[in-house]
């Protein structure tokens, strides 16, 4: 019966065994398939993610030309401090729901578990999901994008490129705190913790209202802040703070928060 | 590790706090074979899976996959693995959830000859989500093949199908064995393990108590035991023909024969003050239930 698979013989050694080796090509198509999947899953439950993909440019619709459209054609530096506030909204979302939300779900249901058992490549569902939340935010800049000339504002060709793709990266900070949340937090009670953060954070961190003076330092702690004043000066508009600080902090918040998911998903699996 | 044994478990014990799940197990699995872990809900059989699978460390002792740490990437692409609770993504197609896992292993089968082999093709374009419970378990049986593993884990794959679809899995099964995979399976139904098991091992409170092939297992559980209060000796009663084990204790002399008939022939010829008879013929689940006990209360009743 053993000599039927021919592949065996070379079973001591599997090192060298045939069956074994992976070509770096299907590697990569690894990743790529697991990411086209994971994004595949989101835009096929839109009860779940509609409300991030679609509440930043409804609500920048809402304030920016319906409620105080006068205004802002006066004011264009408020005009601008309009969209930046929902697009940094917009960048936050697919990671801190998607991202966090669907980790907590699919560790409580033995997805992960059973991911680990399989021969998936280091860390590909983490980055499937990491790219799922860089392009469904690439959706909701293309809808600000889109918006814009109603809310007065005229961005160049350039400024609309540059000002997607600093929020496009800048999902990543939130994938992580999503993350973190999610290797922690049961199926049920992520969303809350989620909301929990995500609320202060959208008012704490100076996007959309001016803070008092006496608040700034908790916009100096936040990522959604630090992301805010990139964007501004990444379509060279007025920003606070040099640049360097604000990816060295959105880019710290990744690596710490990520590594301390992975910490505890190493113990709970 | 010889060169015939594709996974392998020594002296290893796993704890969970004050729990004991796995107490000095040893079990392999050779290759070629299907080996069925027996045991009833809570003896540690998924436990002693995951530590093959790499998803758990043992607190002494060592697994080994294919000469190999088990959790590292290499030993894993050679094996499948069916679990007994993991919610797919409800909202991808079956033929998209094999495609991605096909994705993982260097030299799989295309989804479409996946699906037919585990007889899932009419349910290739349906979202994972709206499948029954039935359902289910045949698409995850069909993750557990599609790359073409040398090894295949499977954690009791037929609860919850019907009878057509075990048949269908069962036959699947044979059908992998026969063309050099090897298979363990968990399961609590003896006669799946009597359908289709090369060798069975019997696991119950953490511990290994009866490994064997199918039919050694029967002899050892299907035999029959002659219990009575004799003036002849055990060492006597050893010597007889048919005989295949005595003890003795206060109740009298327990024997176990291949031939009870005989035995019991020669003891009443044997013995005129002989008391107390009892032929004592187990059935499968019978003995399998009384060998999975008699590592609680040992050598106590012979009953």
């Amino acid at each position: 019966m053993n000599q039927m698979n021919p592949a065996l013989a070379v079973r001591e050694h599997p090192d060298l065994a045939p069956a074994t080796a992976m070509p770096l090509a299907r590697v990569l198509r690894a990743y790529v398939v697991e990411a086209k999947y994971e994004s595949l899953r989101m835009l096929r439950a839109p009860a779940f993610a509609a409300p991030f993909l679609l509440l930043p440019v409804c609500l920048y619709l809402l304030f920016a030309v319906l409620l105080f459209g006068d205004a802002i054609a006066k004011d264009p530096k408020a005009g601008l401090f309009t969209f930046m506030g929902f697009s940094i909204l917009g960048a936050m979302g697919p990671g801190m729901f998607g991202f966090g939300i669907t980790v907590a779900v699919e560790r409580e249901q033995g997805l992960l578990k059973l991911k680990r058992a399989l021969p998936m490549p280091a860390g590909a569902s983490l980055i499937a999901k990491m790219l799922m939340s860089m392009l469904f935010v690439a959706i909701i800049m293309a809808s600000m994008v889109a918006a814009a000339p109603l809310g007065h504002l005229k961005l160049s060709a350039g400024q609309m490129l540059s000002v997607t793709l600093v929020n496009v990266a800048g999902a990543l900070p939130f994938c992580a705190l999503g993350f973190l949340i999610g290797s922690f937090a049961s199926a049920k009670s992520a969303p809350a913790f989620v909301n929990l953060l995500y609320l202060p954070m959208i008012y704490l961190s100076a996007i959309l209202f001016p803070l008092p003076k006496s608040m700034y330092w908790f916009a100096a702690i936040s990522p959604a802040y630090h992301l805010d004043q990139l964007a501004l000066a990444s379509i060279g508009a007025a920003s606070d703070g040099a640049t360097a600080i604000h990816v060295l902090v959105l880019a710290g918040v990744t690596l710490a928060f990520t590594a301390l998911a992975l910490r505890r998903m190493a113990r709970v699996g | 590790m010889n060169n015939h044994c594709l996974a392998e478990l020594s002296g290893v014990t796993k704890r969970f706090g004050s729990v004991v799940a796995l107490d000095q197990l040893d079990l392999e699995v050779r290759r070629g074979e299907l080996l069925a872990v027996l045991g009833p809900n809570g003896a540690g059989k998924t436990t002693a899976i995951s530590l093959l699978l790499g998803l758990q460390q043992p607190d002494s002792g060592s697994a080994r996959l294919f000469g190999q740490s088990p959790n590292g990437i290499e030993p894993r692409r050679q094996m499948g693995v069916m679990m007994q609770e993991a919610a797919l993504a409800p909202e991808l197609r079956v033929r998209e959830q094999i495609d991605m896992v096909a994705s993982y292993y260097p030299a799989p089968m295309t989804p479409d000859d996946a699906l037919a082999l585990t007889g899932t093709t009419p349910l290739a374009k349906r979202p994972y989500g709206k499948l029954s419970t039935g359902q289910k378990r045949q698409v995850q049986f069909a993750l557990a093949v599609v790359g073409r593993p040398q090894l295949l884990f499977l954690d009791e794959p037929t609860v919850g199908l019907d009878i057509q679809s075990r048949e269908m899995v069962w036959t699947t099964l044979r059908g992998l064995v026969g063309d050099g995979c090897s298979i363990v399976l968990t399961t609590h139904y003896l006669e799946e393990a009597e359908a289709l098991a090369d060798r069975v091992a019997v696991v119950a409170k953490g511990r290994l108590i009866a490994t064997g092939t199918v039919s050694e297992m029967r002899a050892l559980v299907v035999r029959k035991r002659i219990t009575c209060r004799t003036t002849l000796t055990a060492e006597q009663v050893a010597s007889w023909p048919d005989v295949q084990t005595v003890t003795s204790d206060q109740h009298g002399l327990h024997i176990t024969a291949s031939n009870t008939e005989n035995v019991v022939r020669r003891l009443l010829a044997a013995d005129d003050d002989l008391q107390d008879l009892e032929v004592d013929r187990a059935g499968l689940a019978e003995a399998f239930t009384e060998l999975t006990q008699e590592t609680t209360k040992p050598r106590e009743r012979t009953k």
